[in-house]
């Protein structure tokens, strides 16, 4: 692998050409990176040209650059938000000190697992949504989830470059597992079980990338305040990317139900099924489960790591300057509990309540979403009107796992009752070969499936109609 | 003052496995599995949730309790397979809010109770043919990973995410309290470099590495673990000869607590009685034999769990952790044994002798509860005065105490006498007898008490001579010496007893068993009382919470 040129083939902003640890480190890995693109990315597509964005620097225009490009010559970069100058650390015990440019010792281990975790979520996606070129409703469409999946592609390379560049011998073998750990794999399975789940349908994808991207944001924005400077660089500049994984599954849920509604109009009397749409309840069923297991990804309400990651400055709130106080010490914030059948609230260390907190933006965040498709169906003049589940419903993980409560309300709910409710609020088999039935690859430039309304205008200012990938 | 004198709620230590809250026991033919499925609201008080398989004194007694049955009930069994029933998590060792919010005193003694359950593992696979493998289904950290390192076999399931580790340094600022750091170096003999290394890591090491640093001894993947659990269980099951197909059952020992007017309180057992006078902090603790006992090893398996000397030394045993536990301000043990000479001495034959597996198991039981007694922080005091009958097993009482006090009168009876159990077949921890560790320096002395074997018993007067006394006071000054003895030891104060104590009991050589004590004692026990644990930013204090620890910085 020697003579090859990786500052040329890898565009980046941290110096590779004269960093001769990293290129070593980078020689072994990258094409251990590409034999893994090629076996679990969108392998049937990797011959094909893709109207792609690549980011090649980080000046202000260097971030979107339109081409057509196979996806396996991607030119995926490592790219850090230049510097503040002389940043310092915002928050926890640690807040006023200089910016660690370099891992401190004592926090060596939970930063690499934070980095970690977060970096395996980011292949266990390409690879959960490896199939679903085959069933795009558009061009235009298979096209953002190519954009998607290069995008987590450079994610991966991001949280590689920290462990590589940062976590010696260690993050070398880190990153190996990264590209050995499978998603669905019963024996080395991706570490967060939601990442283990295939991605099968459409439908699923636009709730992933509008719920599960969006808690990949507000784990960004919290690693973005760390005081471990190259990290927070790092996940600086991926959130901008995430930006448009979210703008994928909020305006592809939109078109979906805007799609709904138009064919309710045509046939008033039919069941928007039976017309090769999917029902509105059908959709708000989808995102029951999809919200709800989002809600899980924080972690449990009341959590040691989180006050340990706070208090040492590794992870903060997401847009820790809006706080006014960023030791978050002798304060207190009231958690739910669940005590003797009943919801009660006690007082915790709010250090301790961090996971909360963060779930908490999170949900206010995607109520943003819901807004936007109920104002699709005001516009039509249909009275339905989506919800986003309550934070206690179908929890797998924290306070109220395994428990019973009610999907809008939250109030506790006897086994029978719940049942009954999860028939009306849960994706039902069904439903799920309702929309399996519907997934027929479309392949015509500006032509769409018919249960999705075409987007109201192309990428980067071209016509929708444009061949976006050459089939 | 006396906080601890009595507890709000007193801790019982029977059970059975209708009655677990934490375990699954089940059986497949000679393979047993007892899976950790700890119950989180279950804990044995409140304040604290028993999350992740973590555990407290109550999930450690089902254990012990488990591993008993094991041995007398189910004799059929050849291997025991430990694993956790949580997805994902073996076991995350002792309960950390369980033990911040824990006394000093109450710590020490969980430890040297979960100790004790962890030897008694090992000594099951030693002495019982009951072959022991850990199937760590997902991460074992502290506590967790030392139960694994009491089995003899360790498999650790390779989901590129389970680990073994011990967290206790770089995270709460105390040493594995389970023997975890001794067993690495003396049982698993991992080189000391790699000791050091895995001990600083709060996240452990998993996979591969795991098994070439001899951390465990193999991995396998999440599709194949079923399979390779069940294969290593059958090979160690069938590396091991029979023992029996049906067992003995144990119920519960039954204890009566009454309180008297004076305010003493009285635990009656059957054969045993522990009198506690409160205020002068004394305890009198007494086990009786009986007029009639089994005449052979096959009418004893008859007569199971109510055979005598089984039940006198489970009730013994009971009444040891009821004194650790239950009645912390307890000073000293006056302890006595008394009953029929003849019935001990027949009885002493049957242990000794094995003739069938449920002799041999009595003997370790008893072997057990001997050294729980040697383990006991208390002063120990043995009352040879008239009427008792120290004589082969219970010699052995005497013996585990720290002085023996005998009335030397010729017109009061005392018996002491020597059988075939005193000449080794109840070691000490130390892994030698207790004869020989009282006379290290002399071991002729221990060859002219054991030629009084299979002999009468011998009165006082010889008694002294061969060195068994340490005071043979007459009628006439036996009140006053034995008052005296006993207001100086209340007056001294209880750490420097205990620590002066467990330094004298342990002469002689060294084994694994002595150093985890020994260690427990001296480094953890140390550790757990200093700022930089427990003090205000101690780590073990700060763990979980909103702080981060601040060290002292100077080193001991
Ligand atoms: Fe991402
Ligand atoms: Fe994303």
């Amino acid at each position: 692998m020697a003579g090859i040129d990786y500052s040329q083939k890898i565009p980046n902003n941290v110096d590779l050409k004269s960093d001769k640890r990293l290129q070593r480190a980078l020689e072994r890995w990258q094409p251990d990176y590409i034999e893994w693109w090629k076996e679990m990315g969108p392998t049937d597509f990797n011959e094909k040209d893709v109207y792609l964005r690549t980011a090649v620097s980080v000046e202000k225009d260097g971030w979107a650059n339109f081409s057509y490009v196979s996806m396996p010559e991607y030119r995926w970069g490592i790219f850090l938000t230049p510097h503040e100058k002389d940043p310092l650390i915002q928050f926890g015990d640690h807040m006023g000190q200089e910016a660690w440019q370099q891992v401190p010792g004592e926090y060596r281990n939970w930063l690499r697992r934070l980095i970690v975790t977060q970096g395996d979520t980011e292949p266990a996606s390409v690879e959960q949504q490896r199939l679903l070129g085959h069933t795009a409703p558009s061009l235009y469409d298979m096209r953002n989830l190519f954009q998607v999946n290069v995008e987590e592609g450079r994610h991966l390379w991001a949280m590689v470059y920290l462990l590589h560049r940062h976590f010696g011998a260690d993050g070398r073998e880190e990153a190996d597992q990264m590209l050995q750990r499978r998603s669905g794999n019963p024996d080395h399975p991706r570490i967060l079980s939601t990442f283990n789940e295939p991605i099968e349908e459409w439908l699923s994808f636009f709730c992933f990338t509008m719920f599960t991207d969006r808690d990949g944001k507000f784990q960004l924005l919290s690693l973005a305040e760390s005081g471990f400077d190259p990290l927070a660089r790092t996940t600086r500049f991926m959130l901008t990317e995430e930006a448009h994984h979210m703008f994928v599954g909020q305006t592809g849920l939109q078109r979906i139900v805007r799609r709904t509604l138009e064919v309710m109009k045509e046939f008033p009397d039919a069941d928007p099924a039976e017309k090769g749409a999917f029902p509105l309840e059908l959709i708000q069923r989808y995102i029951n489960f999809w919200a709800s297991s989002c809600y899980d990804l924080f972690g449990a309400e009341v959590s040691s790591n989180s006050a340990n990651f706070f208090a040492s400055g590794l992870k903060g709130r997401a847009y820790e300057d809006k706080f006014e106080d960023h030791t978050a010490l002798n304060q207190f914030k009231a958690v739910e509990r669940f005590v003797d059948g009943k919801v009660v609230t006690e007082d915790v260390p709010l250090r301790n309540a961090m996971n909360e907190v963060l779930r908490e933006a999170y949900i206010a965040d995607n109520q943003k979403g819901v807004d936007s498709w109920n104002k699709e169906c005001e516009k039509a003049g249909v009275p339905f009107r989506f919800y986003l589940p309550h934070h206690r419903f179908n929890r797998q993980v924290g306070e109220f796992a395994g428990l019973r409560f009610h999907v809008k309300t939250g109030e506790p709910m006897g086994e029978a009752a719940y049942q009954a409710m999860l028939e009306e609020t849960m994706p039902t088999a069904k439903d799920r070969s309702h929309v399996k039935s519907l997934m027929v690859g479309v392949r015509e430039p500006g032509k769409f499936a018919g249960w999705i309304a075409p987007p109201l205008r192309g990428i980067n200012g071209q016509p929708v109609e444009m061949e976006y990938v050459k089939l | 003052m006396s906080s601890t004198s009595t507890l709000e709620q007193p801790i019982h230590f029977q059970t059975s496995p209708d009655q677990y809250r934490h375990w699954k026991l089940s059986f497949d033919g000679d393979i047993a599995t007892l899976a950790m499925n700890v119950d989180p609201m279950g804990g044995m008080r409140e304040g604290y949730e028993l999350k992740l398989n973590s555990y407290d004194l109550g999930v450690d007694i089902e254990l012990n309790d488990a591993i008993n049955r094991l041995r007398f009930e189910h004799p059929e069994v050849r291997c025991l397979v430990l694993t956790g029933s949580l997805d994902r998590v073996f076991c995350a060792g002792a309960n950390i809010v369980m033990l911040r919010s824990s006394s000093h005193a109450f710590k020490v003694n969980f430890c040297k109770y979960t100790n004790e359950t962890r030897l008694g593992l090992e000594d099951a696979a030693e002495n019982s043919g009951l072959r022991t493998l850990a199937a760590l289904n997902g991460t074992a950290s502290g506590g967790g990973y030392e139960l694994a390192l009491a089995c003899e076999r360790i498999v650790l399931v390779d989901d590129r995410n389970s680990a073994v580790s011990f967290p206790e340094v770089p995270l709460l600022g105390v040493l594995p309290g389970t023997g975890g750091l001794t067993r690495i170096t003396d049982k698993r003999k991992i080189r000391r470099d790699r000791c050091d290394v895995f001990s600083s890591i709060a996240e452990g090491i998993k996979g591969k590495r795991a098994v070439e640093w001899d951390l465990v001894d193999a991995v396998a993947p999440l599709s194949r673990w079923d399979e390779t659990v069940a294969k290593e269980a059958r090979t160690l099951a069938d590396a091991q000869p029979a023992r029996a197909q049906k067992g003995v059952q144990l119920p519960p020992v039954a204890c009566e607590t009454v309180e008297d007017e004076s305010g003493r309180t009285h635990l009656k057992y059957r054969y045993v009685t522990l009198s506690l006078a409160h205020a002068e902090r004394t305890a009198e603790l007494c086990i009786e034999a009986p007029d009639t006992g089994a005449q052979s090893a096959a009418e004893a398996l008859e007569q199971g769990a109510a055979w005598w000397v089984m039940q006198a030394f489970r009730e013994f045993d009971d009444a040891l952790l009821h004194l650790r536990m239950n009645y912390r301000d307890n000073a000293l043990v006056l302890l006595r044994a008394k009953g029929s000479e003849a019935v001990v001495r027949r009885t002493d034959a049957l242990l000794a002798a094995g003739e069938n597996w449920f002799t041999t198991e009595v003997r370790h039981l008893v072997k057990r509860v001997l050294k729980r007694l040697d383990l006991t922080s208390r002063s120990l005091y043995a009352i040879a005065d008239e009427g008792t009958c120290f004589v082969g097993s219970f010699l052995e009482l005497a013996l585990a105490c720290d002085r023996i006090y005998l009335l030397n009168d010729p017109d009061h009876e005392v018996k002491l006498g020597v059988t075939a159990l005193n000449a080794g077949p109840l070691p000490m921890s130390n892994g030698i007898s207790r004869l020989e560790t009282r006379f290290l320096g002399t071991p002729e002395a221990v060859g002219a008490i054991l030629a009084h074997q299979d002999k009468d018993s011998f009165d006082a007067e010889t008694a002294n001579e061969l060195g068994l006394a340490t005071y043979a006071p007459d009628e006439i000054d036996w009140e006053d010496e034995l008052r005296l003895a006993m207001e100086e030891r209340t007056s001294f104060s209880p750490d420097a007893l205990t620590g002066m104590e467990s330094n004298l009991r342990f002469a002689g050589p060294e084994t694994m068993e002595t150093k985890i004590f020994g260690r427990l004692s001296a480094w953890q026990n140390w550790i757990f009382q200093r700022p930089n644990a427990v003090g205000e930013r101690g780590a073990l204090q700060c763990y979980g919470t909103p702080n981060r620890p601040e060290f002292l910085i100077e080193r001991t």
